[in-house]
């Protein structure tokens, strides 16, 4: 276990709402009780003013930085930017990552037991929204007695739930950090999530989203495969794979696992159906294509009125998910209220998985950043 | 050699920037680096800063300063700044290695109530005897690079610079030289365009 990591971590729990009393969601429908499950890293200071919470993207989880026990082979997935001496300093701040609701990993989502029926939910689940996982980071956020969080960061659509929050609650945002993300998703985004949505709906496990144990792999793996050719670049695909075959040296003429590209989305298809649940995956993908600033808040400019923390927004250089040119439209928003903001593109040839992968560049510019948070800042 | 008498000018003229800036007024740096002017400028006339610069790495720095950075391309203009968002707009020895100098300096003024523009004078008389005598193109210890590797793809003078201002009628507030080594405040033209090795000007619009 390397000596910069936070080490063996614990998961937490914490309940909110009942059937009686339930979290009412944007779409006009309530959940409750409601379970989230989240990982803290670090120590609160007196006054807890030194809190950053981490928010993930589609197919992340709490489990953020540290290990689950001694023989994890696995770390958790920001390990390299939180820790001791690392972006997310452990040292100085007190890092906490939840999990969605609506998600698969502990937190209240479709693969959950509905308290009224007794059940999964499945398709009962109801629809959630961006800003409905925001609402319930938000009670987590008081629960642990957080007046104004000293940082929120997030990529993707971590990155949403970064703009969600230091709109809806301006007052508890310090500072910003929105990475490789967007004002609202674009039309090609939906596309490709209405592809794997289709996948998954299509593929008969599915059974209207009331499968039991094994449920729509085939399906699931599908999506998988398409959002991961979206998360990378053309040139680090021609790089990393090119036209190589697998493993034989002639073409074999039939339709078999060939290329090694092929291979390697075959394998991360299948390797995904292990950990995701294909729920989870239509109600998160919903979510991210629901997301739109514009609709919620009115224009980019009116809506960015409202923020008060210090931003930074970063985009990378190949992401064509999330283009910097997404980027640049909110962060001139910002400017033109006159807010302080700060952008960077980092070059990199990673596509959009850059921000989990190329983190050396992310972890100097976001160092630098937290450090002048306390400063005194621009118009 | 050669360097370090265009560091000490670098450091010089610095100086000269912060007897220009007002206390307490709000900066954007174009091309600020990692933003030690800023800092300067912050520490000793708590002004309050943006810097500006083509490379990201740089500014990384900046963040860490408490500035706001923004990472762009000054040819490709700065449409995300809105009109008159900042008191001071410094283009310090980057006028010269600019594609598009017009643009840059429009965009300045647009953003700013007043800029600074500090740039190399390219009818300093070494550089006018070095290309009339020695038949070259020609390198004086401000402009110390060759045709191919110069970062200066902007050659002016400053009655180029004065001509200029005439045109889009702004004007020039105040001056500032840098003759054998000692900045001057005030010379006629003709002086100043044979003399000077750097040129200092606060501009706004009329």
């Amino acid at each position: 276990m390397d000596r910069n990591s936070v080490g063996i971590v614990t998961p937490q729990k914490f309940t909110f709402g009942s059937v009686e009393d339930p979290m009412v969601l944007e779409s006009g429908r309530s959940l409750g009780p409601v379970e989230i499950v989240y990982e803290t890293y670090g120590q609160p200071d007196a006054d807890r003013a030194n809190a950053i919470l981490i928010c993930h993207a589609l197919s992340g989880n709490h489990h953020a930085a540290g290990y689950h026990d001694p023989h994890d082979p696995q770390t958790g997935w920001w390990d390299t930017m939180i820790g001791p001496g690392k972006a997310f300093d452990t040292r100085r701040y007190w890092v906490i990552c939840a999990n969605i609701i609506g998600g698969c990993k502990g937190s209240t989502g479709p693969a959950s037991i509905d308290a009224a029926t007794g059940k999964p939910y499945g398709l009962n689940f109801p629809i959630v929204t961006v800003g409905d996982m925001v609402e319930a980071q938000k009670r987590l956020v008081d629960h642990l007695g957080i007046a104004r969080l000293y940082s929120i960061a997030g990529g993707s659509m971590g990155g949403f739930q970064v703009l969600e929050w230091a709109l809806r609650y301006p007052q508890m945002v310090r500072s910003a950090i929105c990475i490789a993300s967007a004002a609202r998703l674009s039309a090609q985004a939906i596309a490709f999530n209405s592809v794997g949505r289709s996948a998954i709906t299509r593929d008969p496990d599915w059974k209207q989203g009331a499968y039991d144990g094994k449920g729509p792999e085939h399906g699931l793996a599908t999506a998988r495969m398409v959002g991961h050719i979206t998360y990378l670049s053309e040139m680090l695909l021609d790089s990393k794979f090119g036209r190589r075959l697998q493993s034989a040296s002639r073409l074999s003429y039939n339709f078999t696992t060939e290329f090694a590209i092929e291979s390697y989305l075959n394998h991360k298809g299948s390797a995904f159906t292990h950990r995701f649940d294909a729920n989870s995956y239509l109600y998160i993908t919903k979510a991210m294509d629901y997301f739109d600033i514009s609709r919620s808040y009115g224009p980019l400019k009116e809506a960015f009125a409202q923020v008060t923390a210090r931003c930074l927004f970063v985009s990378y250089s190949s992401d064509w998910l999330f283009p910097t040119s997404q980027t640049k439209e909110m962060v001139r928003a910002l400017l033109g209220n006159g807010k302080p903001v700060s952008f960077i593109e980092i070059d990199s040839p990673y596509g959009h998985d850059a921000f989990l992968v190329e983190v050396e560049k992310l972890s100097r510019i976001i160092t630098g950043f937290l450090s002048g948070v306390p400063q005194e800042v621009a118009p | 050699m050669n360097e370090r008498y265009v560091d000490r000018l670098s450091r010089t003229d610095r100086d000269v920037i912060l007897t220009l800036v007002p206390e307490g007024v709000t900066v954007l740096d174009l091309g600020c680096g990692d933003c030690s002017l800023l800092a300067e400028l912050a520490a000793k006339r708590k002004i309050r800063g943006t810097g500006v610069d083509i490379r990201g790495e740089q500014l990384v720095d900046g963040l860490a300063h408490g500035f706001n950075v923004y990472q762009g391309d000054l040819d490709e203009g700065l449409m995300d700044f809105p009109d008159n968002s900042y008191d001071y707009v410094i283009l310090n020895q980057t006028l010269q290695v600019v594609k598009k100098p017009l643009r840059v300096l429009t965009e300045m003024l647009r953003i700013g109530r007043f800029g600074i523009v500090g740039f190399p004078n390219f009818a300093q008389w070494r550089l006018r005897s070095g290309l009339f005598f020695g038949g070259r193109a020609p390198k004086s210890p401000a402009l110390p690079f060759e045709w191919y590797d110069t970062p200066n793809i902007r050659v002016l003078s400053i009655r180029d610079f004065f001509d200029y201002c005439r045109r889009q009628s702004l004007r020039v507030t105040q001056e500032r030289y840098l003759v054998a080594g000692r900045w001057v405040t005030r010379a006629p033209i003709i002086v100043t365009n044979l003399l000077a090795h750097i040129g200092l000007f606060v501009i706004t619009r009329k």
